[in-house]
């Protein structure tokens, strides 16, 4: 399913041009008539993920309202976006008594807000900030759009995931099915390192990740990966090393400016727009994310889950794992477990 | 297992595109397999695209889209601060773009060797109350530098000039390359095609229509009374009233405006000049694979009026805009429109031409 969120980039890009050479096989796969309604809020629409983030659900052809919520810039990033010639309409929320509006009659909300890394920060580190952020964000959503797919995306999502299961648990509102903690850049991330050093075309690569989304809670099942290659121990250590840290590479090359943003944001739409295929009843959508589950014997947990018309569908088991992901498995769990009871202590605190 | 369904698509994509190889192939007898034309077969199908302000507010999210680009086999990110970072972040996206950074002026050598399309953002953008204008002093200077290099390590290279005020970088632009002897008319575009994305969202607006079916060809320049909508030329085929042209023409020829007050000092429109500029580019590329029947409208030098550049409809192709069209049937407004446009486009011009001469 990933290839089409480039296509649905491409054929955005391609119509609407007065030329009609496109070669692309789904130019035409997207009929404004039989599409249904989507409406997907961004919450933190005017950072430095948000507003990439806002570019691309506006270029994809499932959204029919885009709505961008952040405390301050979004009537500028919603002027922007609202030129762009596809089909969703904008609207541009900034301030926290118009998040009601933004949010109502949601079908998939996206949360990027929030503050980043600095170098030598851990995830962790941002906690205190983006905890205080992320549970007012999901009281507005149990009131205004219960129901709605939530994708978090705030770091530490390891901690930020459970406290909106608290918040929503509390409201009375809280459906496992649709709460999501993004790991797809993981994913990315684990897919563009295998297919660099096992030299293959990484359009044809497919690596599931497990676990959590910091650090050594990152898991690449590369013995899963596909197309197969014959990776040494060592290959596999370093590729596994490198995923875990893809993170921090980035926050080091941007020196203090910040962290991924771009390809935080084209992963953010890629999970999202998995979401919307599966609300639109599209068969077989499988993502990784990290979702409550009872794959571990911890609450929450990432793997392939399948998507549809209620959000979760199906949370696919682990696979076969090789001994050293057995190993890395086991290794993960005790901080992973900490984060996730943070989560949740800090939101039956408040 | 992940979806059947998508490794079937992948497969038919990818059986269809040699089903369908471009018609020009077997058209062009005289084909000359120099380096330029040269498509190594079996050897990874795409162009080198360089990215010149790949740092800036256009230029990040620029080269976001042009990573998930299909046509991109070499991405190059070249900014005078903050490369690594972009580079980094956007060198973990999982398609086929082999993308490389590069920092200052003394890498702007390595940046464009080899490149097929550079596309130019770099620039400061406008804040509220300035017109692009305003902008010349330093962006002038910017893409005279940025054109000599184009000169000297790319001079076969399509650019695509996005960097404001384009009714004066362009003829800089041209300057720059005749005084090197490698200018080439068709080879050098202004990017308008913001100016398209907007009437046609605007249109679609009036007209209650999904922007994706309307086509509004826009001419003249990009700033202010030199963007002319041709209204009168809109596909679907339909009138609007007088008011209706008058609000519409206004609109879109203060489009960029709207943005730059929406953002109050934060900026100028980035994200849709983004998506324009990758379209264009697209388009550009496509063009050079041998796909026929590519056209969009860019500011080129021209003769369909008597102003040395001016933007309408072109056809892209293997060396670039190989025919310029002209404006088609105007009707009243739209030629009181057109004199009002070259006055300003002429002044924007000479400033740009002049800028090099001195």
């Amino acid at each position: 399913m990933r290839t089409s969120i480039v296509r649905s980039v491409q054929s955005a890009v391609a119509r609407s041009s007065s030329s009609s050479s496109s070669t692309y096989v789904c130019a035409r796969a997207y009929s404004s008539d039989s599409v249904p309604e989507r409406k997907v809020a961004v919450l933190g629409a005017a950072g430095g993920i948000g507003q990439p983030l806002a570019l691309l659900m506006k270029l994809n052809p499932l959204v029919s309202k885009l709505s961008l919520y952040d405390i301050a810039g979004t009537p500028g990033v919603a002027a922007d976006v609202s030129h762009i010639n596809t089909r969703s309409e904008v609207s541009g929320y900034a301030g926290e008594e118009h998040l009601g509006k933004a949010l109502e009659g949601a079908d998939v909300v996206i949360i990027p807000a929030g503050v980043p890394r600095k170098p030598g920060m851990t995830r962790d580190d941002l906690f205190n900030i983006n905890a205080g952020i992320v549970k007012s964000l999901c009281t507005a959503i149990a009131k205004y759009c219960p129901h709605a797919l939530v994708n978090m995306i705030s770091n530490p999502v390891n901690s930020t995931v459970p406290i909106a299961a608290e918040v929503f648990k509390k409201a009375g509102t809280y459906d496992e099915k649709r709460l999501f903690g993004v790991t797809t850049l993981d994913v990315v991330r684990a897919k563009t390192f295998y297919a660099g050093k096992a030299n293959v075309n990484v359009a044809e690569v497919n690596v599931p990740v497990i676990g959590g989304h910091a650090g050594i809670t990152i898991l690449p099942l590369f013995s899963q990966a596909t197309p197969k290659a014959n990776l040494s121990d060592e290959d596999i250590k370093a590729l596994t090393k490198r995923t875990q840290d893809g993170g921090t590479e980035v926050v080091e090359a941007k020196a203090g400016k910040g962290s991924a943003t771009l390809s935080m944001a084209y992963a953010g739409a890629i999970f999202a727009d998995a979401c919307l295929k599966g609300l639109n009843g599209v068969p077989d959508v499988v993502e990784c994310s990290y979702v409550q589950s009872n794959v571990t014997e911890l609450p929450f947990f990432a793997s392939k889950v399948r998507l549809g018309k209620n959000g979760v569908e199906e949370v696919l088991g682990l696979g076969p794992l090789s001994d050293y992901e057995k190993e890395t498995l086991e290794s993960l769990k005790p901080e992973l477990l900490s984060s996730i009871e943070k989560g949740i202590k800090f939101a039956s605190q408040s | 297992m992940e979806s059947i369904s998508s490794d079937v698509k992948q497969r038919l994509a990818r059986i269809s595109a040699h089903l369908n190889p471009s018609p020009n192939l077997q058209v062009e007898e005289n084909w000359v397999l120099s380096g330029e034309n040269c498509r190594a077969k079996g050897g990874s199908p795409g162009f080198k695209v360089a990215i010149l302000g790949a740092s800036g507010g256009i230029g990040q999210p620029l080269a976001m889209l042009m990573k998930m680009n299909p046509l991109v086999s070499v991405l190059h990110l070249y900014d005078v601060a903050n490369t690594p970072g972009v580079t980094a972040d956007i060198s973990h996206m999982d398609t086929s773009a082999v993308v490389r950074g590069f920092l200052g002026p003394q890498q702007l050598e390595d940046a464009l060797v080899g490149m097929d399309l550079v596309i130019i953002p770099a620039g400061v953008p406008r804040k509220p109350g300035m017109t692009r204008d305003d902008l010349f002093n330093i962006n002038a200077g910017i893409v005279k530098t940025l054109c000599e290099g184009i000169t000297k390590f790319c001079p076969n290279a399509i650019v695509n000039l996005i960097s404001n005020p384009v009714n004066s970088t362009v003829p800089i632009a041209a300057e720059v390359f005749k005084r090197a002897g490698t200018f080439d008319p068709k080879r050098l575009l202004g990017v308008t095609m913001l100016d398209v994305v907007r009437a046609n969202t605007f249109v679609a607006e009036v007209l209650g229509r999904d922007p994706r079916e309307v086509d509004v060809p826009v001419v003249g320049g990009h700033a202010g009374v030199t963007i002319l909508p041709l209204l009168s030329q809109v596909k679907p085929p339909c009138s609007f009233t007088p008011k209706e042209i008058d609000q519409l023409t206004d609109r879109i020829q203060n489009g960029g405006t709207e943005v730059v007050e929406a953002k109050a000092g934060a900026g100028s429109a980035t994200l849709s000049m983004a998506y324009a500029a990758v379209k264009f580019a697209d388009a550009c590329l496509r063009g050079l694979r041998g796909d026929s029947g590519i056209v969009e409208c860019s500011f080129v030098a021209s003769q369909v009026t008597e102003l040395p550049f001016f933007a309408s409809k072109v056809r892209l192709g293997r060396t670039g805009a190989e025919e310029i069209f002209s404006l088609g049937p105007l009707n009243e407004y739209e030629r009181a429109g057109l004199e009002k446009a070259k006055k300003e486009l002429a002044t924007s011009i000479e400033k740009g031409v002049s800028f090099v001469r001195k």
